[in-house]
C-alpha cells in the first residue's frame, strides 16, 4: 500500500544569480517515510533543499500537502510544518542552548506542548540537556547537529529537510544521530528529505531514494534496489 | 573639591541621557548593522509632539507615555515604509537614506513648530525629595527614568519570546527565517525601540538644553561617542559608555579645554576610538567553534 504524497514536486528550476543549479527536477515525498537525495558535490542536492524552502530563487511547482510553495516567503513554508536543518547546522551560536531551542518552536502557541517537547529533546540528547545553559558556539560539531536536528523537530514538523547530517562528524556520533533520526520517523511520524553524499549511510536510513546529477534526476527507486544495484552503486556512488 | 564633584555628578546626569541616545544607535545597528543618523532629529520630532500635547493641556505623564506610544509606532513605520525598500541595498544607499530622514524631521519640526526656542517643562520639580546636594531633582528623575527604560528593555530581551526572536534574527536572520521568524518585521520592532528610547532621551534633555529643531546635533555626537566606546554592539556598553562621555566632556570642559571646545572631546573619542579600538571597551567577544 503506498501512502499519501506529502511533497510533489515537478519541473523544479533554481539559480543563484545568472548561475542555473537545478533544470527542472521531479520528485515526491511519501507521508511518513525516509527519502534520500544523492549525488556528487554540485549535483544540486543542497540548492533543492533550500528551493523548497524557498531561500533562492525558484521556479517550477511545489505542492506540500496541497500547498504550492513556489512563491511564499521563507517564514510562510516553516509555519505550514517544513522544518529545515540547514547545511553549516544554522546554529544561533551566541544565544544559549536552550534559547536555539525555544526559537526553533517560535510559531507555536502552546506552551505546555512547548515544554514537553524541550523535555523530549533532552530526553533524546542527554548531552544537550546538560548544556541547556551554554552558549550555543561553544558546544562541539556533534553537539550541535543534535541541537540543529533537536530545534528543527522543535516546530512539531510534517517533513524535516535535513542537509548533511553526517557532516564532519566523527562516526560513533553519525551512527548516534542516525540511529536517532530512525526513531524520530518511527515514533513521531515526521517524513524526512535527507540530503547526502555519503550514499550508504543514507540507503540504510531511507525508504526511497533519488539521485542528482548537475540538477537533473538521473535515477530513483527504493533504496534497497538501489543498494543493491551493481552497475547503479558504481556509476553513480563509487563504492 | 565641591566644584569639582558637582563636575562629576552633572556630566553623569548628561550622561544618562548620551547613554539612551547611544542605546537607541545600539538597538538598530544591532539589527540591521547600520548607526542611524536621523536618531537625533526623531527624538527632537517626538519632543515636539511632546510639547504640543502639554501644550493642549494633557498632564506631563499623559503626555510622555502617549509620546513614547507615538514614537514606537512611528519609528516602526519609518522602518516599514522608507527602510523596507532599502533592506538588502548597499551601506552607502541606507546611509542617504538616514541623511534624508534626518534632514526631513528637522525640517518637518522647523515648519510645524517653528524654529523659535522654547521651554519645556521637567516633570520634577525643583524643590522635591529628589534634591541632593550635588543633583538637581531633574537630574535625579532622569537617571531613575532612563534606568526604568534600560531595566525594561533588559526584560523584554531576555524574557520575552518576542525579544528572544529579534535576538535571533539580528544575530543570524537566515536561520531566523527557517524557524518561521518574520525577520522584517524584527526589524521594524527595532526601529519602534529606537524611536520610543530617543523619545525618552528628548523629554528629558529638553527641560536643560531647550526645544528647538536643532535640539539633538551636539547630543547625537556624544550619544555616538558613547555607542562606540562602550562597543556598538553592546547595550550595556553603550550605557556605561554615555556615563564616560558625559563625565569626560564635563571635566575637560570645566578644567582643561573650557566650554566651547566641549564638542570637540565627542569628536576626538569617535575618531580615538574608531582607529584605536575599534570594538570599543566591552565589544562583544563571540566564542565559537567550528
Amino acid at each position: 500500500m503506498r501512502n499519501p504524497k506529502l511533497l510533489e514536486v515537478r519541473g523544479l528550476r533554481a539559480a543563484y544569480g545568472a548561475t542555473q543549479v537545478l533544470h527542472g527536477i521531479d520528485f515526491e515525498l511519501e507521508a511518513g517515510r525516509i527519502t534520500a537525495l544523492l549525488g556528487a558535490n554540485g549535483a544540486g542536492k543542497t540548492t533543492t533543499l533550500r528551493a523548497l524552502c524557498q531561500t533562492v530563487r525558484t521556479s517550477g511547482s511545489v505542492l506540500f500537502d496541497g500547498e504550492q510553495l513556489v512563491g511564499k516567503a521563507t517564514e510562510n513554508v516553516v509555519r505550514l510544518g517544513v522544518a529545515h536543518v540547514p547545511d553549516g547546522r544554522g546554529t544561533f551560536t551566541a544565544l544559549s542552548v536552550e534559547e536555539n531551542l525555544r526559537l526553533g518552536a517560535h510559531v507555536r502557541r502552546d506552551k505546555a506542548a512547548v515544554a514537553r517537547d524541550i523535555d523530549k529533546a533532552y530526553a533524546r540528547f542527554p548531552r544537550l540537556g546538560e548544556r541547556r545553559r551554554q552558549q550555543a558556539g561553544t558546544l562541539s560539531g556533534g553537539e550541535q547537529q543534535m541541537l540543529a536536528i533537536s530545534r528543527a523537530l522543535m516546530l512539531a514538523p510534517k517533513l524535516l529537510l535535513l542537509d548533511e547530517p553526517s557532516f564532519g562528524l566523527a562516526p560513533r556520533i553519525v551512527t548516534e544521530i542516525f540511529h536517532i533520526m530512525r526513531s524520530i520517523n518511527r515514533e513521531d511520524q515526521v517524513s524526512m528529505l535527507l540530503v547526502e553524499q555519503n550514499a550508504s549511510l543514507a540507503l540504510d536510513l531511507a525508504d526511497h531514494a533519488y539521485l542528482l546529477e548537475t540538477g537533473r534526476v538521473a535515477l530513483s527507486g527504493p533504496s534497497e534496489r538501489i543498494q543493491h544495484d551493481e552497475s547503479v552503486r558504481k556509476a553513480y556512488l563509487g563504492y | 573639591m565641591d566644584a569639582f564633584l558637582h563636575q562629576i555628578f552633572s556630566g553623569l546626569a548628561n550622561g544618562c541621557i548620551y547613554g539612551s541616545v547611544a542605546l537607541a544607535l545600539v538597538m538598530i545597528y544591532q539589527a540591521t548593522h547600520h548607526i542611524n543618523f536621523a536618531q537625533g532629529e526623531m527624538a527632537t520630532f517626538s519632543t515636539f509632539i511632546a510639547w504640543a500635547l502639554i501644550q493642549s493641556g494633557w498632564p506631563y505623564w499623559g503626555a510622555f507615555l502617549a509620546t513614547v506610544a507615538i514614537s514606537f509606532a512611528g519609528g516602526l513605520l519609518v522602518q516599514r515604509i522608507i527602510l523596507r525598500p532599502v533592506e538588502r541595498a548597499p551601506v552607502l544607499t541606507n546611509v542617504i537614506v538616514f541623511i534624508g530622514l534626518l534632514v526631513i524631521f528637522n525640517s518637518l519640526a522647523g515648519w510645524i513648530f517653528e524654529h523659535t526656542i522654547k521651554a519645556f517643562p521637567s516633570p520634577f520639580p525643583q524643590e522635591s525629595l529628589l534634591r541632593t546636594r550635588f543633583f538637581s531633582a531633574h537630574e535625579v528623575g532622569s537617571i531613575v527614568v532612563m534606568l526604568c527604560v534600560l531595566f525594561a528593555l533588559y526584560a523584554f530581551f531576555r524574557y520575552t519570546p518576542i525579544g528572544l526572536a529579534m535576538r535571533a534574527a539580528a544575530q543570524n536572520p537566515d536561520s531566523a527565517r527557517l524557524v518561521g521568524i518574520r525577520v522584517s518585521w524584527m526589524l521594524a520592532v527595532g526601529w519602534g525601540l529606537a524611536a520610543a528610547i530617543g523619545a525618552v532621551a528628548g523629554m528629558m534633555v529638553a527641560p536643560i538644553v531647550y526645544l528647538d529643531p536643532n535640539m539633538m546635533a551636539g547630543i547625537l555626537l556624544y550619544g555616538f561617542a558613547a555607542a562606540l566606546l562602550g562597543g556598538i554592539d553592546n547595550p550595556w556598553g553603550a550605557v556605561l559608555g554615555g556615563f564616560i562621555v558625559g563625565v569626560l566632556e564635563n571635566l575637560l570642559g570645566a578644567y582643561v579645554i573650557g566650554t566651547e571646545l566641549k564638542l570637540t572631546v565627542a569628536l576626538v573619542l569617535i575618531v580615538g576610538i574608531l582607529t584605536l579600538k575599534p570594538s570599543g571597551l566591552f565589544g562583544k567577544h563571540v566564542v565559537t567553534r567550528v
